[in-house]
């Protein structure tokens, strides 16, 4: 692709020599190729050549020096944890995505509802966890929930209620690490539900309340409908992500209890880092790439419509 | 805006204007009231971070009430601080972070503006391509590139796991798809009329780059500054795959495996570095909120 560009080119350049303008034209795109060339060398070399390469991976034995096929894919649906992991990853990233974006939505209505000059300060404040880099904020969370001396625990002991172990129960421990990635995300999708309010007319309020409509009947033929391109947008975006993410279960339970809180990511890390099978690591990352499709494809439709209304 | 619509329109209504203006002022509480509650919920963990930095290891470990400090003391921050090898991290983590960003301004900004700019063959796919690769999150990378970095230093010789510097060619993948992208949309947002204008005036493609679009973009640029500093600086997977010597760590996976020893835990200066750690991206969105948001939700962005 490259070189028939380059080639291209300089065959066009030597066919039409006298036209100056047509030369300065071919010029520009030659600029512009350069100035694009360490991009796609970066991309080309560190994001697409090992997406394919884990691919290859996959395909060999532990020791990397024999083609084993499909093997290492047949070995993982046999193993119990293996469609634990599924199962867990789906449950993470559908959950936490559905309360992020109903606590973003709810709270950017809230801010919505104040006063002009203070929502600055509100919607200031309400961004920290974004801003905080998550594997810090997470090291709080994992104090706060600490076996001995959990913070919330000691709260619950004043009003009379039994303490909760925290990280040491596998289904609080799946709640934690959920609680957490909320916690860290429903931020985000305020601050994008807030741009989206603050984009809907004021006219389609003002005729609705002509038209009589209750509270509820504005949210659902003005509110929603308006909103609607962006939380599906944000919705998506969040859902690839989390479904890859890493940093909270890492440092929060390290898939612990018993590997049962594991998502495709940390225990991708734990057999293929940690555990020294690559090809097996490589293959459990593999198991993204469907969910992650999806949303690209979805994502980048959006972009195609959006880029066609413009 | 809406609040001046509602009153206007029960104004109108005459006798119940009253009323209106009364579940208007019961809405603003309970909005308040609600907004509070989640403040509390979104700022306790930094909170309690910054109360248990300033405990004592006996404080904490007396339990008394953890959400209070009797004895405020800043022992933890002096120790930490002096201390060479959290300075090793935090030394790490700036330099890696200056680098990075630098490295990815030089290399967006210029493809920003020739794919926005100058269409040549490719360029509308490059530009959606681009889009993609952001799509592509590090965990389905880093067990590829663990295994590319030892290939590679099988053919050359040359280490690079377990190396500082080889998050400096790691990270960008991780901002440049995404500062390209942003800039892209902010470059197609300058009139054409302007560069127009400098290429009459005799302006090469490099003046119009460097005296129009970098200066008329400059908010843009900013946010996407503020963007690349964010990731690299809280970036945890590829240092924690690549980098294990306390030497080459930075300070995310510095503070996660040095401080925390097996079951010895010092929770003091675990908060403490947790909050050191936390500081530099809190004090630039303290004083560029609006760039941070603006970078963070241009066209969408992880969360």
């Amino acid at each position: 692709m490259v070189d028939a560009t380059m080639k291209s080119d300089a065959a066009a350049l030597r066919a039409d020599k006298r036209g100056s303008l047509q030369k300065t034209f071919q010029r520009k795109s030659t600029i512009a190729f350069l100035m694009t060339l360490p991009l796609i060398v970066l991309i080309a070399l560190l994001v697409l050549y090992p997406a394919i390469y884990a691919v290859h991976l996959a395909t060999l034995n532990k020791t990397m020096e024999r083609f084993v096929g499909l093997s290492n894919f047949t070995f993982l649906f046999k193993r119990e944890t293996f469609w634990m992991v599924v199962w867990q990853s789906c449950i993470f990233a559908i959950t936490a995505v559905f309360f992020k974006a109903v606590i973003g939505f709810i709270v950017a209505h809230l801010v919505h509802n104040i006063p002009d000059k203070g929502q600055r300060k509100w919607r200031g404040m309400l961004l920290v966890p974004w801003v905080i880099p998550p594997a810090m904020s997470t090291l709080a969370w994992l104090w706060l929930f600490d076996p001995s001396y959990s913070a919330f625990n000691w709260i619950f002991e004043r009003i009379g209620i039994d303490p909760v172990p925290w990280l040491g129960d596998v289904y609080w421990a799946r709640f934690c690490v959920i609680l957490v990635n909320v916690w860290i995300g429903a931020p985000f999708f305020m601050i994008m539900y807030l741009a989206a309010l603050k984009s809907v007319p004021d006219q389609l309020y003002e005729a609705a309340k002509i038209d009589g409509a209750n509270w509820w009947q504005t949210m659902r033929f003005v509110t929603i409908p308006m909103m609607r391109n962006i939380i599906m947008i944000t919705a998506l975006f969040s859902t690839i992500v989390t479904f890859a993410n890493f940093d909270i279960v890492r440092v929060l339970t390290r898939g612990d209890p018993l590997d049962q809180t594991h998502v495709f990511a940390t225990w991708a890390f734990r057999l293929g880092i940690e555990g020294g099978d690559i090809p097996l690591g490589a293959a459990i990352s593999l198991f993204m790439v469907p969910i992650l499709t999806i949303g690209a494809i979805f994502i980048l439709r959006d972009i195609v419509k959006r880029g066609n209304e413009a | 805006m809406t609040a001046a619509v509602t009153t206007n329109s029960a104004s109108a209504a005459g006798p119940r204007y009253g009323s209106m203006s009364n579940d208007r002022k019961w809405a603003l509480r309970w909005s308040y009231f609600f907004l509070i509650l989640f403040a509390i919920f979104f700022l306790t963990p930094p909170i309690y971070m910054l109360i248990t930095s300033l405990k004592t290891s006996q404080e904490i470990s007396a339990i008394t009430n953890p959400w209070w400090v009797y004895n405020p003391t800043l022992d933890n921050y002096r120790e930490l601080l002096s201390s060479n090898q959290y300075q090793r991290f935090f030394l790490n983590s700036s330099i890696v972070t200056i680098c990075v960003v630098t490295i990815t301004m030089l290399i967006s900004v210029p493809a920003a503006f020739a794919l926005s700019r100058m269409k040549f063959w490719g360029s509308t796919i490059l530009g959606m391509g681009v889009f993609l690769t952001y799509l592509i999150p590090e965990t389905l990378l880093f067990i590829p590139l663990f295994k590319m970095m030892a290939v590679f230093n099988e053919i050359t010789g040359i280490t690079l796991i377990n190396r500082w510097w080889v998050l400096l060619i790691l990270y960008p993948t991780l901002t440049v798809p995404f500062t390209t992208w942003i800039m892209i949309g902010y470059f197609a947002s300058i009139p054409k009329e302007l560069d127009e204008a400098a290429l009459i005036d005799g302006a090469n493609w490099w003046q119009t780059l460097t005296k129009i679009f970098i200066p008329v973009a400059l908010p843009g640029l900013i946010a996407a500054m503020i963007f690349a500093f964010t990731v690299s600086w809280a970036q945890f997977l590829y240092p924690l795959a690549f980098t294990t010597s306390e030497s080459q760590l930075v300070l995310p996976v510095g503070i996660i495996t040095t401080l925390i020893k097996g079951d010895v835990f010092n929770w003091g200066q675990i908060m403490t570095g947790a909050l050191l750690g936390a500081a530099p991206p809190l004090i630039i969105y303290a004083f560029l909120m609006d760039y941070y948001i603006a970078g963070l939700t241009a066209g969408a962005t992880k969360g």
